[in-house]
């Protein structure tokens, strides 16, 4: 699983595909997972550093991660080749 | 290094164009406590779901709305609408403030009776009377409301009886120009079943007629149709002393107004579009006002208002049990208050508030209640902030109709508190246990046991 390499976030959570000229708003956690994503982290090493900074249990944390994984494929923004 | 309060990561993709009519979407309001009690410490102390009543918020507004009618009209009479919430403790504060009673059932007037509300000052309304029931309204002197000919002739027949005259008023339904048109209840003005009710009373020499009732109709958020009732009421009035010389004691304008909760299919937030309390009581007290009676003949005006006095001062705590996701792509929150509980999601989108911190990131979702049944939908699409299972949330404006239509159903039904006016919390109706329900239920011999 690969987030788009071209995509850009920025401090504010404005996150920009550049591909397809959309934009996007995430919230701060949303943020550090696609941040993660982009740094190509594997979903453990993601929930784990997630876990560091949050407050939050890891089933809560993996069930909330796949949903927004499927979020980002709804926008195309994961690419689909693996 | 402390942790970050977690929220779900989410994404929206952000839409160029037209802002919406409204602008910008707002920051979501949070709810931290009712009245100065904590949402936590209520849940606590008390558990969840729970029903929370303020009763300086219920003060507050009896008084609004007697001050908003009393300051146009010089006789003004409230009765509370016992089948809006017939809590004890909720009826009490309305009696300690002037409220009589306004009953539709021998359940609803015995009640009244067993709070200690003198007879005179129960007001005994709808369709199904009991002999018994009339029997003893009779007795008590209680004015009773008469709905069809079957009951005024059943009076006329226990009048003999009793030998004593029961007090007695009719029910007036009519046309306001509103949809739907109640006709249900009483006697029509426009097409003469009225005055045919008003002459067998008056001719009977049976029955003492004191007074003359009507309700147009439920959540009414026109007041130019309680104008109209209100000059129809009093043309009644005028004519009853033109024809027999008689003086009714009151005219009872019923209730109906409508809250500041949105109706389903309202392209505008109930705050918006709810005239307020005072509107009602100028189109009322003016069309009053401008019939004309003399001194000695103004009729006392009695109001029944029940939800627009009730429904503000309520709320229901409730907690999240789970978030989906669902096959359309829609999020979905789980909550632990389902139909059975707020019956009045039927018909309102009721405002929900989280009760903790949350940022302004909010998902479009569906809050269904946890009742195994589809039709289970607390809120069919709202804006709702990014709760984790566990957080609590508020419900706004549940204070009229929950407790008396609430169902016995798949769970059993919570706690019921309210604050007083210095901030402390009272449980005034204890949650349901299975002895309660077991209690009723009797098992015939034959079936008490079985293998399995």
């Amino acid at each position: 699983m690969k987030i788009n390499p071209n995509i850009a976030i920025n401090e504010n959570g404005l996150l920009f595909n550049p591909s397809t000229g959309e934009s996007f708003r995430v919230n701060p956690t949303g943020a550090r997972v696609a941040e993660l994503l982009k740094e190509e982290r594997s979903l453990d090493v993601i929930i784990s550093k997630i876990q560091e900074e949050y407050e939050v249990d890891r089933y809560t944390l993996e069930k909330d991660i796949a949903d927004f994984i499927q979020l980002l494929k709804n926008n195309a923004l994961i690419q689909n080749n693996e | 290094m402390e942790k970050k309060r977690y929220e779900r990561p989410v994404i929206k993709r952000l839409e160029t164009g037209v802002p919406a009519k409204f602008g910008r979407p707002q920051k979501p309001e949070i709810m931290s406590d009712i009245d100065g009690v904590s949402v936590e410490s209520l849940v606590n102390q008390f558990g969840s779901p729970l029903y929370v009543y303020s009763e300086k918020q219920i003060r507050d507004k009896y008084r609004k709305a007697y001050k908003a009618f009393s300051t146009r009209y010089p006789k003004v009479q409230f009765a509370w609408s016992y089948k809006t919430n017939y809590l004890g403790a909720i009826c009490n504060v309305f009696h300690q403030e002037g409220s009589w009673a306004e009953v539709v059932s021998g359940f609803e007037y015995d009640k009244a009776r067993a709070l200690g509300v003198e007879g005179s000052k129960i007001i005994f309304n709808g369709p199904d009377k009991s002999v018994e029931d009339l029997e003893k309204a009779i007795k008590n002197d209680s004015p009773i409301h008469i709905d069809h000919l079957d009951e005024l002739y059943t009076l006329i027949e226990l009048s003999g009886k009793a030998g004593k005259k029961p007090s007695v008023a009719i029910r007036i339904n009519m046309d306001t120009g509103i949809y739907p048109r109640w006709d249900r209840f009483g006697f029509n003005y426009e097409n003469g079943q009225a005055w045919d009710a008003l002459n067998k009373i008056m001719h009977s020499g049976k029955l003492e007629l004191i007074g003359l009732h009507t309700h147009i109709g439920t959540f009414m958020l026109s007041t130019e149709a309680y104008r109209v009732a209100a000059i129809k009421m009093a043309d009644l009035a005028r004519g009853l002393k033109d024809k027999f010389n008689h003086k009714i004691k009151y005219i009872d304008m019923g209730g109906g107004f409508a809250t500041a909760n949105t109706l389903k299919g309202s392209y505008l937030p109930g705050d918006d579009i709810t005239p307020s309390i005072e509107d009602f009581a100028e189109a009322i007290t003016s069309a009053l006002v401008n019939a004309h009676f003399s001194t000695d003949e103004l009729p006392v005006l009695v109001l029944e208002s029940g939800r627009a006095l009730i429904d503000e001062a309520g709320y229901m705590i409730g907690t999240v049990l789970a978030n989906k996701r669902l096959a359309t792509g829609q999020r979905a929150t789980i909550a632990d208050i389902g139909v059975n509980l707020l019956f009045t999601s039927f018909w309102y989108e009721h405002k929900v508030k989280p009760a903790q911190e949350v940022t302004q990131f909010t998902e479009p979702s569906k809050i269904y209640g946890p009742l195994c049944m589809n039709i289970d939908i607390m809120r069919d699409n709202i804006e709702l902030p990014l709760l984790n299972k566990g957080d609590r949330f508020v419900v706004h404006h549940t204070g009229a109709y929950n407790n008396t239509q609430w169902l016995q159903f798949i769970t059993l039904r919570p706690n019921v508190v309210m604050i007083d006016e210095n901030g402390q919390p009272h449980l005034i109706r204890e949650k349901e246990s299975l002895e309660d329900i077991k209690k009723l239920e009797q098992i015939p011999e034959h079936l008490r046991n079985f293998e399995l």
